[in-house]
């Protein structure tokens, strides 16, 4: 394997980076798709309160919509970076 | 009673007024009488697509607001029987569609054809939620590449609550997949998401996969929906995916590098 090949074969397919992307993207969309309108702006401000206090990800903050009877039950789910505050 | 058939996708560009021409022509040649219109208002492309712009004298506006009636504006196309092209038209008024407007031409077309192919203009905003409210069935046209399937996902979430079946709780139309400008080379390389990636991030059916092909460009210079140039591989492509439509099972061509030949490995570039 020359030199070249090396670093070709380190490098991830492009087509195989906008597989992974897309399904992060589409499985967030269509989380908040079905769901009251201002589901993905709660979910932005819920992130902005966090990062005052820690820095965290784009998808730190994910929210699940489930319907119970006729409850609408709202699922919050927050991930948190390990224990390291700012 | 027609089948309504919207032709949509969300982002701009990748091969829906193309498409349109190329389904409408080809249901037609199977001998469906078939409607194909333009419901990108202020734009107006189908029409040269098809090659009868100089024949356009009424449009959907017109017939919408009772200036034409629809034999008036309906043009009738001059190779295929059976096929009829509604051109948009060319006002800036996007509210010019409306509602009721729409409704009541495809009920008068409905009586009198089997297929009603709606050319839908992007986005996601009201042009676009027109053209599929009153759909049957939706073809969703998609490039292998970012944007366009997320645009894609989205549109599969407005065909299963925003249209009319939806609203009246009736089974939501199935969109169809058609991916277009696909290049399998490329796909080789691993620089273009392939047909598998892209079923399975959106999880609908696949009604075909058209090539990216130099025919679709000469076909749009002619002013000849490529479907009629049965030679090349984007018109057999939509003539496969035509045949799907109607409920044949063909498998899926030009998926592959077509593999050179003796005489080609030795001269081809
Ligand atoms: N399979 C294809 N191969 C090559 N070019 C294509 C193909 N499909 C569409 N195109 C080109 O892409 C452009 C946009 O196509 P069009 O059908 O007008 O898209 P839309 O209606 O979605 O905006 C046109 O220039 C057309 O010739
Ligand atoms: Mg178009």
């Amino acid at each position: 394997m020359s030199f070249f090949d090396y670093f070709r074969a380190q490098k991830k397919k492009s087509a195989q980076v906008a597989k992974e992307r897309l399904q992060v993207i589409v499985a967030r969309e269509r989380v908040t798709r079905n769901g009251p309108d201002y589901l993905p702006l709660l979910q932005e401000e819920l992130l902005a309160v966090i990062r005052k206090y820690v820095e965290v990800d784009n998808d730190a903050v994910t929210i699940q919509l489930d319907r119970e009877g006729d409850c609408e039950v709202l699922e919050l789910n927050i991930t948190l970076p390990d224990g390291r505050g700012r | 009673m027609a089948k309504i058939v919207v032709v949509t996708s969300g982002k701009g560009g990748v091969g829906k007024t193309t498409t349109s021409a190329a389904i409408a022509t080809g249901l037609a040649q199977a001998g469906h009488r078939t409607a194909v219109i333009d419901f990108d208002v202020g734009l107006r492309n189908l029409d040269l697509i098809m090659g009868c712009e100089r024949r356009v004298v009424y449009d959907f506006v017109n017939v919408i607001h009772g200036d034409a009636n629809l034999k008036q504006a309906l043009i009738k196309d001059k190779r295929v029987d059976d096929l009829y092209i509604l051109p948009a038209s060319q006002t800036r008024d996007k509210d010019a569609l409306t509602q009721e407007g729409v409704e009541r031409v495809l009920q008068e077309l409905s009586a009198d054809f089997d297929y009603i192919i709606c050319d839908s203009p992007a986005g996601i905003e009201r042009g676009a939620l027109m053209a599929a409210y009153f759909a049957d069935e939706a073809i969703v046209v998609t490039n292998p590449e970012v944007s366009s399937v997320r645009d894609s996902d989205r549109i599969l979430g407005i065909l299963s609550s925003k249209t009319r079946r939806a609203e009246q709780g009736e089974p939501t139309i199935p969109g169809r997949l058609l991916l277009t400008r696909y290049a399998p080379e490329r796909v080789e390389r691993g620089e273009m998401l392939s047909v598998d990636d892209v079923r399975e991030i959106l999880a609908v059916d696949l009604l075909g996969v058209i090539p990216e092909s130099k025919a679709v460009l000469s076909a749009s210079n002619a002013g000849v929906p490529v479907i009629m140039d049965v030679e090349s591989d984007a018109g057999q492509a939509y003539q496969d995916a035509v045949a799907r439509f109607l409920g044949e099972d063909r498998p899926h061509r030009f998926l592959t590098v077509p593999k050179k030949g003796l005489l080609g490995r030795l001269f081809g570039g």
